[in-house]
């Protein structure tokens, strides 16, 4: 069974046989998959902002990147689902986890202002939510943008995603991917360099120079101790 | 039948929810970031359902390059937010007036 995209809509799953019942049975496990999807994605989502434990906040967040992973799946794209699960369930939100867990912050004072705030946030929330359904329910191709979209990069009915992804990901956009490279290297060292604590001064640290620096002379010491009396305390 | 539709109202409700987290949290940074990270995901989830509805994989190459910059947004805002803790104690955003911008 292989999913592709159509010409006249949305997600089509090809039946493997001709049997048209079994077409029907798969549609409407596509339909109720997306609802499960799209439902826990939103509840999930408003549990993130509206939690009262970060801590909680972290963790809905990352059931709403399971359960976009899943969207990605059904829409076809494998490859950007598993990329979600490890990039964001596995680093991300491991690393928000972190930060929220080390930090020690009183949360309940953060939340003050939770309810002076939410009119306005729900006002502006709710023009922006009219505006996008706007958009959504009255969008449509213009008939020279349809036969524009032909020149693009084609998605391939033979290969699978992650090939498809890969075959022009290294070659078309290869400098962009060596781009996207550079900006993870930057950010890397942008955040050690934010968080390297200065040297202390009372603190011993390992100094690999001086310790090959050292040779016999200045690393021993010969005591001559008389008989009948102790070492004295401090050796070195 | 599941369209494009359904996809872009579930981006576009996510968008919302993400933006509302942001004005009803505005002194928590950190809840603050997670709101950018789902507002990010709607934007993804628009990408990749055009680039299935189009049969155009570019789509994907763009949500492939957001998940970058988001991953590396998370990492210095994080760092950030560790760094100013350790400064001041504190997170709150209404106490960041030092620029006094």
């Amino acid at each position: 069974m292989e999913a592709h995209g159509n010409r006249s809509g949305a997600l089509v799953l090809t039946p493997s046989g001709p049997n048209e019942r079994n077409r029907q049975h798969k549609m409407s496990a596509v339909t109720a998959f997306f609802y499960l999807f799209s439902g826990v994605l939103l509840a999930s989502a408003f549990m993130v902002i509206s939690s009262r434990n970060p801590v909680h906040s972290v963790l809905y967040l990352i059931l709403a990147f399971v359960n976009a992973a899943g969207l990605f799946i059904l829409m076809g794209a494998e490859f950007l689902a598993m990329i979600l699960i490890v990039v964001y369930v596995g680093a991300v939100a491991v690393l928000f986890l972190f930060v929220v867990m080390m930090l020690d912050v009183d949360f309940v004072e953060l939340r003050q202002g939770f309810i002076q705030n939410l009119p306005v946030g729900a006002l502006i929330a709710a023009i922006f939510a009219i505006e996008l359904v706007l958009v959504v329910g009255t969008w449509s191709f213009t008939p020279e943008a349809l036969s524009m979209r032909k020149a693009a990069a084609a998605l391939p009915i033979d290969a699978m995603n992650t090939r498809a992804l890969g075959r022009v990901l290294y070659t078309k956009y290869i400098y962009l991917f060596q781009g996207a490279g550079l900006i993870l290297l930057v950010a890397m060292i942008g955040a050690i360099v934010l968080t390297l604590r200065p040297q202390r001064p009372n603190v011993k640290r390992q100094d690999v120079m001086k310790q090959n620096a050292r040779t016999k002379e200045t690393g021993m010491e010969i005591k001559t101790v008389p008989s009948g009396s102790a070492l004295p305390e401090k050796v070195g | 039948m599941i369209g494009i539709g359904h996809y872009l109202t579930v981006a576009a409700i996510l968008f919302t929810m993400g933006v509302l987290g942001i004005f009803v949290n505005r002194k928590n940074i950190i809840v603050i970031l997670m709101s950018i990270e789902l507002i990010l995901l709607s934007v993804n989830i628009n990408l990749v359902a055009f680039s299935t509805h189009l049969g155009d994989i570019m789509g994907q190459v763009f949500a492939l390059f957001i998940l970058t910059v988001a991953a590396a947004e998370a990492a210095i805002g994080l760092a950030i937010l560790v760094v100013y803790f350790r400064n001041r104690g504190t997170i709150a955003v209404d106490d960041i007036t030092m620029m006094k911008g």
